[in-house]
């Protein structure tokens, strides 16, 4: 056999073991049912739950806090997911910049005790980059 | 209205796209063996003079419209304003697809250019061979680019190809009310350049790195061109050279993206494994795999197949990462990327167009390409920089594999499959796994790989050495010598050094050690091949220098992240927890500043202490209460001299240009030492496109000091006072204002009030409260109160950092008592965070060092293949 060869096998070998650790590594979309059923079967892995959040009929969020002067380093905020089942979500971190402008919002972490416990929070903006508002100065 | 303008550009977009058709088919009958090839030749040259020329007018056009805020237009209404400095104008050029598709039309038209002039200089027969055919696929290249741009609806069909930058805002937004009252109707002001693109770094980032985009398609071209015409041996030498260069600039561009975001994004770090980010990583790891195995083919003959490989998928990649980047395939996994402009169609053809022809390309000639079949020896340098090459392309694989994720979700869904797979929770630690060990042995390979290049082994001898021998060269007497004795002096070197270093820097993670250990082993042996070998011929050092500079940055990399510290650690143990379900996170790294309140975080005294806007023509910064901002403008009015260092540069009452959106946060820091810095962390309100957040960053020798804003009161933010309370006192009284314990210490006549001429029957008196803060510091508040022309006037006294307003309102001389109206508010503070990033500079060193050395090889070699 060639050294090219077992250079091959080598290769080979490594690609299948890159797949699989990504496979492993890899979280998934869930809904906070699955992510209960999840945490109840005392699987700890990582979840995104993607939903939007509480807003009365006016469009003001609803249980959405945030204290700095008592504590900087904790938010909490209710997340209705696609099902429409609603979940206390914390976040030990300050509150990210234009949560309240997000059009969905996507949070990774796991649920513990009834509350989703994330330490990521993804936003998805509709004027972040662009879809700008029409200008104000049309008279 | 500017319509003339508007036109001239769509005219010479579709006059740009017939020229790239009309090159690729001239080019393609001039690369048939024909007689009338050289007159296809002549002919194409022309077409493509004039395609070029239609793109600088495209090019001219769009940015005379942005420079001349002709807002009838969209691009130039959505991607400026008027108060956006001339510098940034350059970059509302390539804020959205449209602009940024045309800077890489524009390169690639200019470097068809030099292409055409670098056949005419080189020898006939390369001309003949490969200019039509390279020619041929750069006017298809520019076809598909010109097509994103096109914006020509098919008659009929309804089918619109491409997005044109030339569209007038009544076309883009035909649902708004304005246009049925006001047919002609023009915005006064644009929407402006996002903030975080506000920045000089965002100026020649994207030119050099679609530059580099650009240069990937030479050797693509000069592979497919060598397999079209079977000129399998000869493509490689003139492609190489452009590879260096495309290597080198698609680098450099990386790394500019890289620092613009560690200054101005809030990731707190310069690469954020972003699919954005790793779409042009692993193409450009894949172009260095290629880089290297062309090389091993100049001198051994033997990776042919794998070079043409490579080439070909450096390119593929480079379209593949437009795909994702651009047509909304990625969803909510990118922050950067693009708005969908409905050009996923158009960008899928363009990639399996190029993805499939190429391969079949490939596999057609296959077998007709030579192969070397004779095998590599373990002690030839081919057999190392193969190695090394592959390992590149590992890694490159895994970063595909992961950032590829949500594509594989489309992907099923098209097949009825749902798929829910999502990237991995935590993408630093997951690509981190995988990439540090193959820079460990990336960094090995390229030490020995370098050591063995240049004559430590003659190519033409291993055969007549006894096995497990290398003949080493010195001076002149060629040595047999086992691997041992060859490396033994750099290993001991390596060994003692990274010793001494790992203890006096205190590296104790085993990780950490290996990849500090096998670093140091490249930068030791790469130097001694410069020193002892090369005896300093800069000429030759190309490759050993870019090698020390990939183990620098890989040094820098391990101490700044794997070392970088979070200064602003809460370890009071103060955390209030109302919840008992709430799981406490141990480390909390946010901290709460008040205003002028010093606060002990790890070694330094820091203070946050106000806040400050930006003049145009001044520098250093102006606090904010010293000026007074005009609304919807970019002008301000100075209430105080502004002065810096001595130096008055605007009186009070002049009026001057500010950044509007711009509020810096001054962050004191008071070293162990004495010595005292401030920073100033930066919030950027723009209601159009969203608050956007950056950090500021203090460089020195041995490490950064990373600081940035997570919550603050938004400066644009009416302030709410609370209803007021009256306090009738006598002068010595004590006062409870707001929870402090205040000190009313008496009253004093005053001469001047701000803004009020005070007559010879006026009068005003001070008040003088000293106001005493949590920490027992004691805050002086003055309201003032005055009579002029018989008529009581007040002046309210303020304390942001009390959050107090205190108004002297009524003296009653029979009683000798004041009376004060006092309201409330929230007290000014930010929430920030402080990192310590240690040997940072290292990396930059590295990568400064790494671009020197790719530049002095592909200078070399340019040299090289135009002598033939």
């Amino acid at each position: 056999m060639k050294k090219i060869h077992l250079l091959g096998i080598a290769v080979i070998a490594a690609a299948i073991f890159i797949l699989i650790t990504t496979a492993g590594d890899a979280s998934t979309y869930v809904d906070f049912t699955k992510a209960e059923q999840m945490a109840s079967e005392g699987d700890d892995s990582k979840v995104h739950v993607v939903g939007n959040l509480k807003k009365d009929m006016a469009g003001q969020i609803q249980e959405m806090e945030y204290n700095p002067a008592v504590n900087a380093n904790l938010l909490t905020f209710t997340l209705v997911d696609d099902k429409g089942i609603a979940r206390k979500v914390i976040y030990h971190e300050p509150k990210p910049q234009d949560i309240e402008k997000s059009e969905k919002v996507v949070v990774i972490g796991r649920m513990e005790n009834g509350i989703f416990v994330c330490d990521q929070v993804l936003l998805k903006c509709p004027s972040k980059y662009n879809d700008a508002k029409a200008p104000t100065a049309m008279k | 209205m500017h319509y003339w303008i508007g036109n001239t550009g769509h005219l010479a977009i579709i006059s740009s796209f017939v020229t790239a058709l009309l090159a690729t088919y001239g080019y393609a009958q001039a690369s048939r063996n024909t007689l009338e090839a050289p007159k296809w030749q002549r002919f194409s040259r022309i077409v493509f003079g004039i395609h070029a020329v239609s793109v600088v007018t495209v090019v001219a056009s769009l940015y005379w419209i942005i420079y001349n805020h002709y807002y009838e237009y969209h691009y130039s209404w959505d991607n400026s304003s008027r108060s956006l400095p001339g510098y940034y104008v350059i970059s509302s050029f390539w804020q959205d697809q449209e602009g940024s598709f045309l800077l890489w039309i524009f390169w690639l038209a200019m470097i068809g250019l030099v292409l055409i002039r670098y056949f005419n200089g080189s020898k006939a027969e390369q001309k003949m061979k490969f200019e039509a055919p390279t020619l041929a696929v750069f006017g298809l290249v520019q076809a598909f680019l010109c097509s994103m741009i096109l914006g020509v609806v098919i008659p009929g069909l309804d089918f619109k190809i491409g997005s044109s930058p030339f569209l007038l805002l009544r076309e883009a937004h035909p649902e708004w009310p304005v246009w049925a009252m006001k047919p002609d109707f023009i915005p006064e002001d644009g929407n402006g350049l996002n903030p975080l693109l506000q920045n000089p770094w965002m100026v020649i980032h994207p030119p050099t790195l679609f530059l580099g985009y650009a240069l990937t398609l030479v050797p693509f071209a000069f592979a497919i061109a060598g397999l079209w015409r079977k000129e399998y041996k000869n493509w490689i030498k003139p492609a190489l050279p452009w590879t260096g260069v495309g290597a080198l600039i698609l680098g450099v561009g990386i790394m500019m993206g890289a620092i613009w975001a560690y200054e101005t994004l809030n990731f707190e770090g310069y690469w954020n494994w972003d699919p954005v980010e790793n779409g042009i990583y692993v193409p450009w790891l894949v172009l260095v795999g290629a880089l290297h195995t062309m090389i091993i083919y100049q001198n051994n003959k033997s990776t042919l197949r794998i070079s043409a490989i490579l080439v070909i998928a450096q390119f593929v990649l480079v379209l593949y990462a437009t795909f994702m980047t651009r047509s909304g395939i990625l969803g909510n996994a990118s922050v950067h990327s693009f708005t969908d402009l409905g050009l996923s169609g158009q960008l899928l053809i363009y990639l399996l167009t190029f993805t499939i022809g190429s391969i079949a390309l490939l596999v057609w000639r296959w077998k007709d390409m030579p192969s070397s079949e004779k095998e590599i020896s373990t002690y030839s340098r081919e057999f190392w920089i193969f190695c090394g090459a592959t390992v590149i392309c590992m890694a490159a694989f895994q970063v595909i594999v992961t950032t590829s994720i949500p594509v594989y979700n489309t992907l099923l869904a098209n097949f009825g499959i749902k798929s829910n797979l999502a990237l991995p929770a935590d993408q630093v630690k997951h690509y981190t796994q995988f990439q540090q060990w193959f820079f460990v042995v990336i960094v090995i390979l390229n030490g020995i790989g370098q050591f063995f290049w240049w004559g430590k082994v003659k190519r033409e001898q291993p055969e007549r050495v006894a096995k497990g021998k290398m003949v080493v060269e010195a001076k002149g007497i060629s040595l047999n010598l086992g691997p041992w004795e060859v490396f033994s002096t750099p290993l001991v070197i390596t060994l003692l050094a990274t010793g001494i270093l790992i203890v006096l820097m205190g590296v104790s993670n085993v990780t950490y050690i290996i990849l500090f250990l096998t670093a140091m082993f490249s930068i030791v042996t790469n130097f001694t091949t410069i020193v002892t070998v090369l005896k300093g011929k800069w000429k030759l050092s190309g490759g050993a220098v870019a090698h020390i500079g990939v183990a620098l940055m890989l040094i820098g990399i391990l101490f700044s992240a794997g070392y970088s510290k979070v200064v602003s650690q809460n370890k009071s143990g103060l955390i209030i927890f109302n919840d008992k379900n709430v799981a406490t996170k141990e480390n909390v790294e946010n901290q709460l500043l008040w205003l002028n309140q010093p606060q002990q975080l790890d070694k330094y005294l820091v203070t946050y202490k106000g806040k400050y806007v930006q003049a145009r023509d001044m520098p250093g910064y102006v606090p904010r209460e010293s000026v007074e901002l005009i609304e919807n403008d970019f002008h301000a009015v100075a209430l105080k001299d502004l002065t810096h260092d001595g130096k008055t540069y605007h009186k009070k009452g002049d009026t001057l240009e500010v950044f509007p959106e711009n509020t810096y946060y001054e962050v004191e820091y008071r070293q162990q030492d004495g010595k005292i810095f401030s920073l100033f962390p930066r919030i950027q309100i723009n209601p159009r496109m969203g608050n956007a957040v950056s950090p500021a960053i203090r460089h020195e020798v041995k490490r950064d000091i990373y600081t940035h804003i997570m919550d603050a009161p938004m400066p644009n933010q009416e302030r709410q006072w609370s209803e007021t309370e009256n306090y009738t006192v006598a002068i010595g009284d004590t006062l409870f204002l707001n929870d402090y314990v205040a000190l009313f210490r008496g009253v004093q006549p005053v001469k001047e009030v701000e803004g009020v001429a005070l007559g010879p029957g006026d009068a005003a008196v001070k008040a003088d409260i000293e106001v005493f803060d949590k920490s027992g510091r004691s805050v002086t508040v003055d309201p003032v109160y005055f009579i002029k022309d018989r008529n009581v006037g007040l002046r309210a006294a303020t304390s942001d950092e009390l959050g107090l307003r205190v108004r002297l309102t009524q003296i009653d001389p029979k009683t000798g008592k004041f009376t004060f109206g006092v309201n409330a508010t929230q007290r000014d503070y930010i929430v920030m965070k402080a990192i310590e990033k240690p040997h940072i500079n290292l990396l930059w060193i590295g990568t400064g060092l790494l671009v020197v050395g790719m530049f002095l090889s592909t200078k070399r070699r340019f040299g090289e293949s135009v002598a033939g």
